[in-house]
């Protein structure tokens, strides 16, 4: 399968690898995906006030789900949660040419994001 | 050294420059139709033809007259499958076979199920192995025939073909073995094995594609067929359509080299698997092999890494050519049936590599590998949020993921 430049730069080049503290409050985490589909995604947030001022990421996947990813990490940061919230996957999809085959990556990394929100977010009124 | 380094030796394998040589004549001035009986062109080529059927015989202890040539294995199961079925009709219509066969003979059965056939399908162990007992117990009287492969094309691991073709003959019921892995690699006799029918590719073993034969008992039982393709009648009604004559006379030479190198290529690629294999293991934690450590290939080696996709490490491994058991390289989004059936678990499937080593592999390149996939793999599981858990004390069959589809 061809990759585009994109998947291979992220792929090669990932931005924002790492792990947040899990248990501190600022910090939102979102897991998604499973072992035996092939794919487990986790992006975390740290957020100040309602801006996210730092995303990492770690991800079990194809090269098209790390480079999703990373690309999720990279655009999230300095936005609001609800800037944030309205990020598709269909504009990552764009982004890094992917092939149908490789939407569900796309999803994934949606999902990633609403999901570490919303941790985020269930930790405030906790 | 030259970039991609070739390590998919079950995907196919490159033509050996002897087999070339010993082809070309037959493109240009011996280019007789080896069916032509009236003239010198085709007296040429049915020598040609006959000398390459000999070449097989003695590679696999038969007799040529027992040599039907094919396009290549898919086309000799179908016709071995569909011919026996059909033929033996008033017998009984039950196959037995096995989940982790190639695709060639899964989707023959079912296309026999669709035409009225029953087939048991034997689960193989976690090894990839099917035993003689569990065949046992799956004979009926109706069971015309048993389909079990040699040597399997994911995890190189054998089944005790001997056992299961004397059972198979004490019971009187036809022995079909998929040799394509095996032919050339590990010593294969029809007789002292009972095998009645077999398969082997010309592509598999340094020769060229699109040629492949089938073996066919004739003696003890005689084993007959109903024809897959009408025609003139070739190869003594069975397989209709003008000779491949160089394809057949490459396939034969690669036969014969397959003979008389044997004993030294396999321990010339064990010893480079084994090499592989103990580097990889000695730099990295959790790496399983995939497949019987006693019951195997000389040449194959499957390796699941895993927190790591298989798909996003030969990404990685980009300077190797090798092949992946996991869903998304396949066409399919499937991951690999032979582990499936293996029931080692969707995870190793994923992660799961197939080196394959042959004639011209170097030790050069077996540790240019090993560093290779060391590397990436480190690199991925640093990246890997699976890892992270395992080091964290995490049990990951306990985790309630979040599956997105």
């Amino acid at each position: 399968m061809a990759y585009s430049n994109k998947v291979l730069d992220h792929y090669n080049n990932p931005r924002n690898v790492g792990s947040l503290d899990k248990a501190a409050t600022s910090v939102g985490t979102g897991v998604v995906g499973a072992p035996e589909c092939g794919d487990v995604m986790k992006l975390q947030i740290q957020v100040e006030g309602d801006r996210i001022v730092d995303a990492k990421f770690k991800t079990f996947g194809c090269g098209s789900a790390i480079a999703s990813s990373s690309l999720a990490t990279e655009w999230i940061k300095g936005k609001t949660l609800d800037e944030a919230l309205k990020i598709s996957n269909t504009q990552i999809v764009e982004e890094l040419a992917l092939p149908p085959v490789k939407i569900h990556c796309s999803v994934l990394a949606e999902d990633a994001i609403k999901s570490a929100i919303a941790d985020y977010k269930a930790k405030q009124q906790g | 050294m030259k970039f991609p380094i070739y390590l998919d030796y079950q995907a196919t394998t490159p033509c050996d420059p002897r087999v070339v040589e010993a082809m070309l004549p037959y493109f240009t001035e011996a280019f007789g139709n080896a069916a032509s009986r009236s003239h010198a062109f085709g007296w040429t080529a049915e020598e040609a033809v006959e000398k390459s059927r000999a070449q097989i015989a003695e590679l696999i202890g038969a007799s040529p007259k027992e040599i039907v040539f094919t396009s290549g294995s898919t086309e000799a199961i179908n016709l071995a499958l569909k011919g026996v079925i059909e033929m033996y009709a008033e017998k009984g219509k039950h196959v037995i076979t096995s989940s982790a066969e190639h695709k060639a003979v899964l989707d023959t059965c079912k296309h026999l199920e669709q035409a009225g056939a029953e087939v048991t399908y034997l689960a193989p162990d976690q090894t990839g192995r099917v035993s003689v007992e569990q065949v046992r117990a799956a004979l009926r009287p109706d069971t015309v025939l048993v389909a079990l492969m040699w040597a399997n094309n994911e995890v190189g691991t054998l089944n005790p073909v001997r056992e299961i073709g004397e059972l198979c003959h004490e019971q009187g019921v036809l022995f079909f073995t998929d040799a394509t892995q095996a032919a050339g690699k590990v010593p294969v006799d029809v007789e002292a094995d009972h095998v009645d029918l077999l398969c082997l590719s010309g592509h598999k073993i340094y020769g060229p594609k699109g040629v492949g034969c089938l073996y066919v008992r004739r003696r003890n039982p005689r084993v007959r067929l109903v024809a897959q393709m009408d025609g003139g009648g070739h190869e003594r009604g069975m397989r209709s359509g003008t000779l491949n004559v160089p394809g057949i006379v490459g396939l034969g030479k690669a036969c014969e080299l397959a003979r008389l190198e044997m004993p030294a290529e396999a321990a010339r690629t064990a010893e480079l698997r084994d090499s592989l294999e103990s580097r990889i293991t000695a730099q990295l934690d959790f790496v399983f092999l995939n497949g019987n450590r006693e019951h195997r290939l000389p040449n194959c080696l499957n390796l699941s890494f895993p927190y790591v996709e298989g798909e996003s490490l030969i990404m990685g491994i980009n300077k190797l050519a090798v092949s992946s058991g996991s869903a998304c390289t396949s066409a399919s989004l499937e991951p690999s049936h032979v582990l499936r059936a293996m029931a080692v678990g969707d995870e190793r499937a994923h992660s799961s590599i197939r080196f394959g080593i042959g004639r011209f592999t170097t030790r050069e390149d077996v540790e240019f590998a090993a560093t290779q996939v060391v590397e990436n793999v480190r690199r991925l599981r640093e990246l890997s949020p699976l890892y992270e858990m395992v080091k964290e004390g995490v049990d990951l069959s306990q985790v309630k993921w979040q599956a997105a589809h």
